[in-house]
């Protein structure tokens, strides 16, 4: 166990300092870019926010059930087949059909190529499930077709939420699914998650609604209130535009009557919908939808070909930056709720590195005293090997750009005190050894290989809870499990390449002295 | 030689004790559990005007008709913690809760933290956290079923339930706030008191091998002993570390090295006091390793 070739020796030389190159990156700038990389600071050191996001899949399944009756409807007429009574009933689709019609449309439902029901072969499994109660036909969606619209729904809000983060303007936020159903969004550096929350809490459904008088209007009516709840109106259920026709929305100045105001501009088939609307409602007012609130509802004085408009309702300038934005980036698929919020401030995550760094110092300090007292000169080589393991350990975050956060400094400075355990196994074995062994060599590679299966066992135990917390720890508490298992790898290195060799060197100069240890 | 056997009975009947007022404690008192795990919003307040204080944000606070609303000093003083229930699950309250304090106090406070987690969230944590020790104990007590024999695993399991146990216990007794941090800090608990375990059971099995006319009671102690030193320097160093996280590593982590450093001390204490005392109890002589050895 003692003995070392002259490659060996210089592989770990070579090993190490590569470990604290990278290491060293985090202080200095490195031209080559496989130098030049840092360790990540977690949320909880560089301050910022973290927010968790669930999608309310609710209304989009109501919806398109809701479209899926129409579908049905008008899909059985075409074959001749009368649907009645049909009804949603908690996420369920009801109808009557006549007893010899009723083999037929659950045949049609099953048919693998059915044209109103998608099979996916993948999952085995229709997008909907048929039943027949006896009284009525049940459609409801199946296992798998839930997923489908989950996961799509999720592909759809993502693409949204990054359009939205993005013009805020954040310096990398990280934007993540979770789950099906789950967005996570990361926003290093933003101490004030105000405005990003108010834009991700809006789902921003826009459309362009007659108010009118006449309940009996043929697409039906709803009461909406105004935005800021002083009025009602009724307002048709037609949708002339919605945000899905506009191209572009930018704040303005209306330079006019000082007003802020929301400039818009729509696309071909949006513009010829509004020209023909404003043609022939002209002196009627046209309501501004925004998530089922009217903005402002306006009367028609001209018609408007050219396809841009503005909407004006009191912003502030801030508001209607907003509102745009919103505009812009398109209505989310449903709407979204903040389930969790972690924010930091910069000056606590600041506060947080220093006493992690005061901590660590201090706790290596006490440690490095420690061995020296009891181990003398073997104290000093453990004390060279932790320092050693310690860069080792940084040099290893830093490679793969690992992220740090303050449970992680504090799994570096357990590290620290659980990185002796494996010197003072060998070391306690030495001293056993030297009892009966009167020859260093022979006592100092006993104490080696004995005390082998212990450290393995020992450090396996510790790993085994670091990987748990790995797996099953979230945010913060994943760095610590990162420090402390990546620790226990670097420790082992350092105490069987490193420490050995001094070890091995010391003992080889020294063989005949007595009392080595 | 320390006679360590001397007091197994003693201890025995201590450690006993203890799990079973810590069991009552859990059962009885439970846990104070933080926002993470009940759900809740918590704001870590500073100020910079000596009209801010404990008494004048618990007012203002109540004002706001926020339920049952918690305010400590946290760490320094100027430094609150105030942390409640959000029952209503309300949005924007954090909004609502700056408008409110800038009425009184205007601008001479600032939010440092602010955490809030929604009551979904907070019981999938829970759950996480609860099956996160269930899996590291039953993961353990595989690993050493797989590297020793039954008795040994068993020895193990119980030390190591004792850890967890007395240490919650203790975080029931003073009502400390248990939140992901500690469910970290009792995992690695769970790995160290293994650690310190499977050292002095290392070395009983090397001794049952060597020794077979030694008693198993005798053979304990022993195996305590000419580890003894090593438990004794691999724990001081683990505790002067933590001892400086504690100190030293700022609010934050308090609880986490609390938990930690208490793990260490009952991790220690229970692989001599109980892990030992089971093979003793167990019978285990050199014919159970060398059962073993057979059928490797």
């Amino acid at each position: 166990m003692l003995y070392f070739s002259k490659l060996r020796i210089v592989f770990i030389t070579i090993f190490s300092l590569l470990f604290v190159l990278i290491a060293s990156s985090n202080l200095f700038k490195f031209d080559d870019s496989f130098f030049d990389k840092k360790i990540n600071l977690g949320l909880d050191l560089q301050g910022g926010s973290y927010l968790l996001l669930e999608i309310d899949n609710e209304p989009v399944i109501e919806q398109k059930l809701q479209n899926l009756t129409t579908t049905i409807r008008n899909f059985f007429k075409d074959k001749d087949i009368r649907i009645n009574n049909i009804k949603i009933d908690k996420q369920n689709i009801f109808f009557k059909v006549s007893d010899e019609n009723k083999q037929k449309v659950i045949e049609i439902f099953e048919d693998e190529n059915s044209e109103i029901n998608p099979y996916y072969p993948r999952f085995k499994s229709h997008q909907l499930e048929i039943e027949d109660t006896g009284l009525n036909i049940k459609i409801n969606f199946s296992r798998q077709g839930l997923i489908n619209l989950k996961t799509s729904s999720q592909d759809q809000a993502i693409e949204i939420v990054r359009r939205r983060v993005d013009e805020v303007g954040t310096n990398e936020p990280n934007i993540l699914k979770r789950g099906n159903n789950r967005i996570l969004v990361e926003l290093p550096g933003l101490d004030d998650p105000m405005r990003v929350k108010s834009l991700l809490g809006k789902t921003a459904n826009l459309t362009f609604r007659f108010v009118t008088q006449n309940e009996e209007d043929r697409f039906g009516v709803e009461k909406l209130e105004y935005e800021d709840g002083s009025e009602e109106a009724v307002v048709s259920k037609r949708i002339i535009i919605s945000g899905e026709n506009l191209l572009d929305a930018q704040p303005k100045m209306d330079t006019q009557n000082n007003q802020t105001i929301v400039s818009f501009t729509l696309d071909r088939v949006g513009a010829k919908r509004f020209g023909k609307a404003t043609s022939t409602g002209i002196g009627k007012q046209l309501a501004i939808v925004l998530d089922g609130k009217i903005i402002s509802a306006p009367v028609v004085r001209d018609t408007i070909a050219s396809g841009a408009g503005q909407i004006s309702g009191g912003f502030t300038f801030q508001s209607a930056t907003d509102l745009a934005l919103l505009l812009r980036s398109g209505a989310l698929p449903a709407p979204l709720e903040i389930i969790e919020e972690r924010t930091v401030g910069p000056d606590l995550g600041q506060d947080s590195i220093n006493a992690g760094m005061i901590a660590l110092s201090i706790g290596f300090l006490f440690v490095i005293i420690f061995m020296f007292v009891k181990y003398r000169f073997f104290g000093l080589i453990t004390n060279v090997t932790l320092i050693i393991n310690l860069f080792i350990l940084l040099g290893v975050l830093t490679l793969f750009e690992a992220t740090l956060t303050l449970p992680g400094i504090a799994g570096i400075i357990l590290t620290v005190g659980m990185a002796v355990d494996a010197n003072v196994l060998i070391f306690e074995r030495i001293k056993e050894e030297l009892k009966g062994e009167k020859n260093n060599i022979l006592a100092f590679d006993g104490g080696y290989t004995k005390s082998r299966t212990a450290i393995i066992d020992a450090n396996i135990t510790t790993l085994l809870a670091a990987v748990i917390l790995f797996f099953m720890g979230s945010g913060p508490v994943k760095g610590f499990a990162v420090t402390l298992g990546v620790g226990i790898f670097t420790t082992l290195f350092s105490v069987y390449f490193i420490a050995r060799l001094f070890t091995s060197l010391y003992v080889t100069k020294n063989k005949n002295s007595e009392k080595l240890i | 030689m320390i006679e360590f056997n001397k007091y197994y009975n003693h201890f025995n009947v201590l450690s006993s004790a203890l799990i079973i007022i810590s069991l009552l404690l859990l059962m009885f008192k439970g846990l104070n559990f933080g926002i993470d795990f009940k759900g809740g919003t918590l704001i870590e307040l500073r100020s910079n005007d000596t009209k801010i204080n404990v008494s004048s944000l618990r007012d203002k606070f109540s004002q706001m008709n926020l339920g049952d609303v918690s305010v400590k000093k946290f760490g320094s003083d100027n430094d609150f913690l105030i942390k409640f229930e959000n029952k209503d699950d309300k949005k924007n309250i954090i909004e609502e809760i700056k408008v409110n304090l800038d009425k009184s106090f205007g601008n001479n406070y600032d939010f440092r933290r602010v955490e809030n987690v929604g009551p979904k969230v907070s019981a999938e944590l829970l759950k996480s956290g609860v099956i996160a020790i269930s899996l590291s104990l039953a993961i353990m007590l595989i690993y050493i079923w797989v590297r020793f024999e039954w008795q040994f695993s068993l020895g193990a399991i119980l030390a190591l339930f004792h850890d967890v146990i007395v240490t919650l216990g203790v975080f029931s007794l003073f009502s400390l706030e248990i939140n992901l941090s500690i469910i970290a800090a009792v995992l690695t608990i769970v790995g160290y008191s293994m650690n310190d375990t499977v050292v002095i059971f290392d070395r009983v099995r090397e001794n049952l091998r060597k020794y077979s006319d030694i008693k198993i009671f005798e053979l304990t102690n022993i195996s305590i002993n000419e580890t003894l030193s090593r438990t004794i320097i691999t724990s001081a160093t683990t505790l002067l570390a933590l001892l400086a996280i504690y100190f030293f590593g700022g609010e934050i982590l308090k609880g986490f090295s609390l938990a930690m450093i208490l793990g260490v001390v009952f991790g220690t204490y229970s692989s001599i006091y109980i892990a030992n005392t089971v093979l003793v109890r167990l019978r285990v002589s050199q014919k159970t390793v060398l059962r073993e050895d057979d059928s490797k």
